[in-house]
């Protein structure tokens, strides 16, 4: 199953939701133009919902890297949700998982931006 | 499966994809736990992106070698490029503090991590991966016997 994504917007926070598999090739690239689509519409609060992501290898874990720099970079912030015990468990051999901002629930991740 | 079998691929993501879904196969039909057939078959699937990717670089006239082996101990993947062979002493630790943030740089310790033995071998005429998980008690053993 390839990757799908779709986005929506609470309280001004956009929330992209995933599902599928977040891989080298098509996975990798569509989260990647996402994401700076959505920082040059000037869209710099986002929530990653990976909650039915239910495959990454090291290409996804170098985009979500890149996405959450990229963001940062440019004045935002980029938090990931419902995080899958794969995604968990490989963010947490990586060392990744205290790096990004990681939320279980949607409602306090949106009233926790700045 | 029999005790050995091998594959030449290409140098594509397609051939990525084929290298994951052989290994997710073959690591079932013997036995291994869920949890273990997913490590084995993340841990391909890091060996042939680093041979596509980074050994043969997508070149047409170069080729990929996966072959998976039944030893009566272990399951033993093999992964052959044919690119300059990798450079070792190259590869930054990517849990060093200042690698955390890198883009890339972590296939070859997802390997480490998710299977019992790594070996690397760089040549002139590639680079071969030797990925090793032992077959433990109740799953794979049984499968063995019968």
């Amino acid at each position: 199953m390839s990757m799908k994504l779709s986005t929506r917007t609470v309280d001004g926070v956009t929330i992209v939701d995933c599902s599928g598999r977040i891989t080298l090739g098509e996975g990798s690239v569509t989260l990647r133009d996402t994401v700076r689509d959505l920082l040059a519409k000037g869209n710099k609060k986002i929530i990653l919902n990976l909650g039915d992501v239910n495959y990454i290898d090291s290409s996804g874990i170098g985009e979500l890297v890149s996405a959450f720099t990229t963001t940062k970079n440019q004045g935002g912030e980029l938090k990931l949700l419902h995080l899958t015990k794969k995604v968990h468990d490989l963010l947490q051999i990586t060392k990744l998982y205290t790096v990004f901002d990681v939320k279980d629930d949607e409602a306090a991740a949106v009233k926790g931006f700045k | 499966m029999e005790q050995q079998v091998s594959y030449t691929l290409d140098s594509t993501l397609e051939t990525v994809d084929h290298a994951e879904e052989s290994a997710t196969r073959i690591a079932t039909e013997l036995g291994f736990a869920e949890d273990e057939v997913m490590q084995i078959s993340m841990a391909v699937r890091e060996g042939a992106v680093n041979a596509v990717l980074h050994g043969n670089k997508y070149a047409p006239d170069k080729k990929v070698t996966l072959a998976f082996e039944r030893t009566p101990e272990d399951l033993v993947i093999t992964i052959r490029d044919q690119g300059p062979g990798i450079d070792l002493s190259g590869i930054p630790n990517p849990l060093a503090p200042e690698n955390l943030l890198k883009t890339s740089g972590r296939g070859i310790f997802l390997m480490r991590s998710f299977m019992d033995a790594v070996e690397i071998r760089p040549s002139q005429s590639g680079t071969e991966v030797k990925l090793i998980k032992h077959v433990r008690g109740s799953s794979a053993g049984n499968k063995e016997r019968s």
